[in-house]
């Protein structure tokens, strides 16, 4: 009994320590709790991406702490990993979150499905600081009933400039059997398939499955030169110099860059994906109102150019995007801003839309035979001989124990 | 032959351990990078601890970590204690049924359990009382996987010992309850101890179960590294993780040091009483 009274103490003693520095950051002139009619703390539940928001680091604002203080609102935060997961998330565990964060296509998808609650915007007067271009023909959310874009972003083609010394502006490049094995691609198929369609000169949002085999016929073929088809592990294969090309999205290249100098980044000519990940209610919130009043705070000048400086992608939000830009000249120089603010056009961009149900599933399982096309068959093979000769060994000494019991 | 196993007990060590090694090692490198070494730095540990989300997230992993491994070593015990007394063919019986949530694919386990808890929810939402998953159902979940390892552990002790003590003391005017904790308790010591910390890992790095089962307000740490990974998995939790490491071992090596002393003692008394 002893033996265990000091090793909790010994466990409680270290998670004190542990917790002791987060705790006593108390803030002076912090407002009151709100309390809802039952005395309770008014709650709200905000699911965002992992990483994707300011954490109190080196001074920064702790946004979610931040709000808490300024409102008396208790936030209850969460992290999902892909659009996919959220809307699982949301569909299955009956759990009522207030505000999330989804990217453009999942927005179209729930919208479509009726998951979202239309916004009241005289509850956030903070949507006039958002960019007009993302306000005017926004294709995902038509009107701009439903969300409050919180990040945007492009694709482009990450290069080691030690080992591709030709300029890099088309997606051809990532075709071109000279960089054989040194070639890294998206293992999600939305964007895999979108680099070929833009290659190809389609549309990522088209519904004419010829187009999207062709796509699939393009990405068979350059399956040879491809050395993995990888999501984050490209910031290692790049950053130590394993690959000479990779897709990836701007924000991530100037922390690959800040690794190894010698990466660079490009965006196509042919256009390229443009991302745009916004805050949105869903229908079974909570509490409406306070969910209304975090996504305002978010668009709070202090408070979205802390939040972009973290996430280093790009804010639609006018003050914060001019506050980063200032950061990134004086943190990395023009060129920074020139990845994340491109002055292109851009007018080839495309956002990702909802696609049919039956264009995703088939193009999800065109895409899983194009991975896994040769290595499948030896893994099945290998399992079948594996589990073969154990129950062939569970037989044969079975056998023997019981002959050896029989001669006793 | 002496030099070769001595070398294959180093590789094997090695093998072992230098993932960690490494873990810790780059928990100290100057740049995010998991591969190139580029300097000594502090700084993560630094920011480790200004991280009010991996806080948080810490907070809930250890709370569900050491709530649920208490309850499955109680429960646990006792249940070890009770098949023990049983029949043969009954507790073949019973080590099957409770060996299942072990052998049952963690998928399996989170998704159903998941099922039963919003069932629940939305049955008990129908007399008016809203509930949704939370720390609470995340600690009901990792009792429900923990309790065969400990009753695992508990077990082999309870054959060990001599069944005979317990109805000596009986036989000399103990009642059952004292009896248990005078005698049994103390032989099976080691074996409780080693399901609770067995539990204790299991429940901190689980994370299929845990991803299933959270809400909005019980993130755990695994669940939250995960979702780290479409940007890139930030250094902090290395450092977070070379942290906890070192507690573990700490509290293994107390446990061990502790029980080598025992053992000694127990030894010295015999040779008295010889």
């Amino acid at each position: 009994m002893k033996k265990s009274i000091a090793a909790l103490a010994a466990a409680t003693l270290l998670t004190g320590m542990l917790l002791l520095p987060a705790g006593a950051s108390a803030e002076s002139e912090a407002a009151e709790p709100l309390l809802d009619e039952n005395g309770n703390q008014v709650e709200i539940n905000v699911y965002n991406w992992g990483e994707y928001i300011s954490t109190g680091e080196d001074g920064s604002l702790d946004v979610n702490a931040e709000f808490t203080r300024r409102t008396g609102i208790k936030v209850n935060y969460t992290t999902f990993e892909t659009n996919e997961s959220l809307y699982a998330k949301l569909k299955s565990s009956g759990e009522s979150y207030d505000v999330i964060i989804p990217s453009d296509y999942m927005i179209a998808r729930m919208i479509e499905e009726d998951m979202l609650a239309p916004l009241d915007f005289s509850n956030i007067p903070n949507f006039d600081k958002i960019a007009d271009r993302f306000k005017e023909d926004c294709e995902y959310d038509p009107g701009n009933q439903y969300s409050v874009p919180y990040t945007y972003g492009q694709v482009g083609i990450l290069y080691n400039d030690e080992m591709v010394t030709e300029t890099v502006d088309s997606w051809d490049i990532l075709w071109d059997e000279k960089y054989e094995g040194q070639i890294l691609m998206f293992s999600n198929w939305r964007d895999a398939f979108g680099i070929a369609q833009k290659r190809l000169g389609y549309s990522f949002n088209s519904t004419n499955m010829d187009e999207w085999n062709a796509a699939a016929d393009s990405l068979r073929e350059q399956k040879p030169l491809v050395q993995a088809y990888v999501m984050d592990q490209i910031f290692d294969k790049m950053g130590g110099g394993e690959a000479a090309l990779a897709p990836y999205y701007a924000g991530d290249a100037l922390t690959i860059h800040s690794n190894n100098e010698h990466i660079q980044f490009a965006v196509p000519k042919e256009g390229t994906n443009l991302f745009v990940d916004a805050m949105c209610i869903p229908k079974n919130c909570n509490n409406k109102e306070a969910a209304e009043a975090y996504i305002n705070f978010m668009c709070e000048t202090d408070v979205a150019t802390d939040n972009i400086e973290y996430i280093s992608y790009a804010s639609p939000q006018e003050e914060a995007a001019a506050a980063h830009a200032e950061y990134l000249r004086e943190e990395y120089g023009d060129w920074a801003v020139d990845i994340i603010y491109p002055s292109t056009s851009g007018e080839n961009d495309e956002v990702f839309l909802n696609l049919p149900e039956d264009v995703n599933t088939q193009v999800e399982n065109i895409w899983i035979e194009i991975q896994g096309s040769g290595g499948g068959v030896i893994y099945i093979v290998l399992t079948v001989v594996i589990l073969v000769v154990l129950a062939g060994g569970i037989v044969f000494f079975r056998v023997r124990k019981h002959m050896r019991e029989k001669e006793l | 032959m002496k030099v070769l196993s001595r070398i294959y007990t180093a590789l094997i060590f090695i093998f072992l351990y230098a993932p960690i090694l490494i873990l810790i090692v780059f928990s100290f490198n100057d740049t995010k990078s998991r591969n190139v070494w580029s300097g000594f730095t502090l700084e993560w540990y630094q920011k480790l601890f200004q991280d009010s989300q991996i806080m948080d997230a810490l907070k809930n992993t250890l709370i569900v970590a050491v709530v649920s491994a208490l309850a499955a070593t109680l429960i646990g015990t006792m249940a070890a204690v009770g098949i023990q007394a049983l029949g043969k063919r009954a507790r073949g019986i019973v080590m099957t049924f409770t060996n299942i949530p072990m052998v049952n694919p963690e998928i399996v386990t989170g998704v159903s359990l998941m099922l039963l808890f919003v069932l629940g929810f939305t049955l008990i939402g129908k007399t008016g009382v809203q509930m949704g998953l939370g720390l609470p159902t995340l600690i009901l979940a990792h009792i429900t996987f923990n309790i065969p390892y400990v009753i695992l552990s508990v077990l082999p002790k309870l054959r060990q010992m001599n069944q005979h003590t317990y109805e000596a003391a009986l036989d000399l005017g103990c009642h059952p309850l004292p009896a248990f904790f005078k005698v049994v308790l103390p032989e099976i010591m080691p074996g409780v101890m080693t399901g609770l910390l067995m539990a204790f890992t299991l429940s901190i790095d689980d994370f299929v179960i845990s991803y299933f089962c959270s809400g909005p307000t019980s993130q755990t740490l695994p669940v939250l590294i995960y979702s780290m990974t479409r940007r890139q998995v930030n250094p902090k939790i290395n450092a977070l993780s070379a942290l906890l490491f070192v507690t573990v071992l700490a509290l293994l090596l107390i446990v061990n040091i502790r029980q080598l002393k025992d053992q000694d003692k127990a030894a010295k008394r015999q040779k008295k009483r010889a």
